[in-house]
């Protein structure tokens, strides 16, 4: 387990849809344990970029690879939420479980092993009690908790989370932010996407702010040096002074 | 004024007198009972509550997409086929009518995420549009001497199903075998990709194939669902037993099941009574799903306040 280890690296990407152009110039690397924060305005691309390390939509030119031996599909995904989700019938324990199915293989019931890996993440995330309880029933926080067990389930190695703390309070922003950094510390590299640049400065170690082209990639440290960092934190980062 | 309440209330009595009418012809219990000796009347019951069965498991992951809609849709497009099947003169309409309509599950359940190209609008205007153009053409080119007899029969089924030609029933085994096999066998990968298709997806699970595999299996048992309770009433069949069960069940896999315990009840009870009391069977069977449904809402609403 020995660090920097390149998980994926990303040479002279161009993405976007059916052959419109969102982004380009990108690239960067992820190594084993970062906690990469993707930042960037509504429309630069940060979605456009999950989907494409995904292997959702395809780069229109560049290149992902994977030199450390993942691939696409052995990625954490934790999605934002969507409409059907809202009202739909399903027990925490049957989404955590789901998180296991794009592994080992087809099964079509979980086997022994899968449950048991399930019932591991429910625990690691304080979600044991509510096991049995439906997910639409459960607060803000208590279903992003859910989602990134499932995503978990997929892979202890890296995860991808999509604006992990739209629309929650900002006491369990708070504890959202916390848990992700407990996962991170426990060897979990993470990809973050967000709006909330105050809170990538002071949570992740590298930074990646996505425009028309690729404005920063670095530590966190050069990034607020840089004028586009300075621009940005001077006036969202109020409360840190 | 007093007179209108006197004649509302003469109308009343005059229903009140109907359905009383309707019941008590359920003297003949025996004489009745002594029909499910037939094996035509025990063929169609087979058939009736495999279908039942079929369509409540589909019916749960259609309504969590939201299409539930696409019932309606694509049996309109049965219907539609079905009155080119029988003015062309095929003999074996689902020869027919099975592609035409798989054909049309595929493309509305591909392009249904792509909320842009496949709207509501134009669901509307395939379902509509496709039973027009049946009902025009089997009113102008049919040469059958009771065509609005056999278009009520096609649009509300049978006055019973006991019409089931044996290459009707085997295809109804087989296919509700398949259909029940594929459902228990990509379970978890049903639940997966209804959920959450970006997770699944992204994971790994071919959610496109899966999308797919449902567009088929929907196709396949809405044309077998004619038979029973007509096009017009297919709908009922997926959507009635989810929506009970969702009233009161609270994970995926008690509401699948729920579900299915609802649909073959209703389908059992409706066909039961649609011979005692001489009703459609396919508007029995939807009145029972609508009795069940409002019985589990109140049933939700106790559970939720207690």
């Amino acid at each position: 387990m020995a660090n920097n280890i390149t998980q994926i690296s990303c040479r002279d990407l161009k993405l976007g849809y059916e052959g419109k152009t969102v982004t380009e110039g990108l690239t960067f690397e992820v190594s084993r344990g970062d906690y990469l924060c993707v930042i960037g305005e509504n429309g630069a691309g940060k979605s456009t970029l999950i989907k494409a390390l995904l292997g959702l939509n395809p780069p229109i030119s560049g290149s992902i690879s994977f030199p450390g031996g993942l691939s696409s599909s052995a990625i954490g995904y934790l999605p934002q939420h969507t409409a059907v989700q809202k009202d739909f019938p399903a027990s925490v324990k049957e989404i955590v479980l789901s998180g296991c199915l794009g592994k080992d293989g087809f099964h079509p019931f979980y086997t022994k092993k899968q449950k048991a890996f399930a019932e591991k993440q429910m625990d690691r995330l304080g979600l044991t009690r509510l096991k049995n309880r439906c997910y639409r029933e459960l607060s803000g926080g208590q279903r992003q908790r859910v989602l990134l067990a499932r995503a978990l389930c997929a892979t202890e190695e890296i995860l991808l989370l999509d604006e992990p703390v739209a629309g929650l309070d900002p006491k369990v922003t708070k504890e959202m932010y916390e848990i992700i950094e407990d996962l991170n510390k426990s060897g979990v590299t993470v990809i973050m996407v967000s709006h909330d640049i105050s809170a990538a400065v002071k949570y992740a170690s590298r930074i990646l702010h996505l425009g028309p082209t690729q404005l920063f990639f670095g530590t966190k440290d050069s990034y607020i040096k840089t004028d586009v960092g300075r621009m940005f934190t001077d006036f969202s980062g109020g409360e840190e002074k | 004024m007093t007179a209108a309440l006197l004649s509302i209330g003469d109308n009343l009595q005059n229903i009140l007198n109907q359905l009383s009418s309707m019941f008590l012809d359920l003297e003949d219990i025996p004489g009745k009972l002594s029909m499910f000796q037939y094996p035509f009347v025990q063929r169609a019951l087979i058939a009736g509550l495999l279908i039942a069965l079929c369509s409540s498991l589909l019916g749960v992951p259609l309504v969590l997409k939201r299409f539930s809609f696409i019932g309606d849709g694509l049996s309109h497009v049965a219907f539609g086929a079905m009155a080119v099947a029988a003015v062309v003169g095929i003999t074996n309409e689902m020869l027919l009518v099975l592609p035409v309509t798989i054909i049309t599950a595929v493309f509305l359940l591909k392009t249904g995420k792509n909320r842009k190209i496949m709207g509501d609008a134009s669901l509307a205007m395939l379902s509509v549009g496709a039973l027009g153009l049946g009902y025009f053409i089997m009113n102008k080119f049919s040469t059958s001497a009771n065509v609005s007899g056999d278009i009520c029969s096609t649009l509300f089924g049978s006055t019973s199903i006991l019409t089931l030609s044996s290459f009707d029933m085997r295809m109804c085994v087989i296919m509700s075998a398949v259909v029940i096999a594929v459902f228990v066998l990509f379970y978890n990968k049903i639940f997966a990709v209804t959920f959450d298709p970006d997770f699944a997806a992204a994971t790994g699970t071919k959610a496109n194939a899966y999308n797919m595999l449902t567009a088929v299996i929907t196709a396949v048992i809405i044309v077998l669902a004619m038979n029973l309770v007509g096009s017009l009433l297919i709908s009922a069949l997926v959507v009635f037993p989810a929506l009970s069960a969702m009233r009161v069940f609270r994970s995926f896999k008690s509401v699948v099941i729920c579900s299915a315990v609802i649909s073959v009840m209703s389908a059992a009870l409706g066909i039961t009574a649609s011979v005692f009391i001489s009703t459609p069977v396919g508007s029995t069977i939807v009145v029972m799903q609508i009795l069940v449904f409002a019985a589990f809402s109140i049933i939700g609403k106790i559970k939720t306040k207690g």
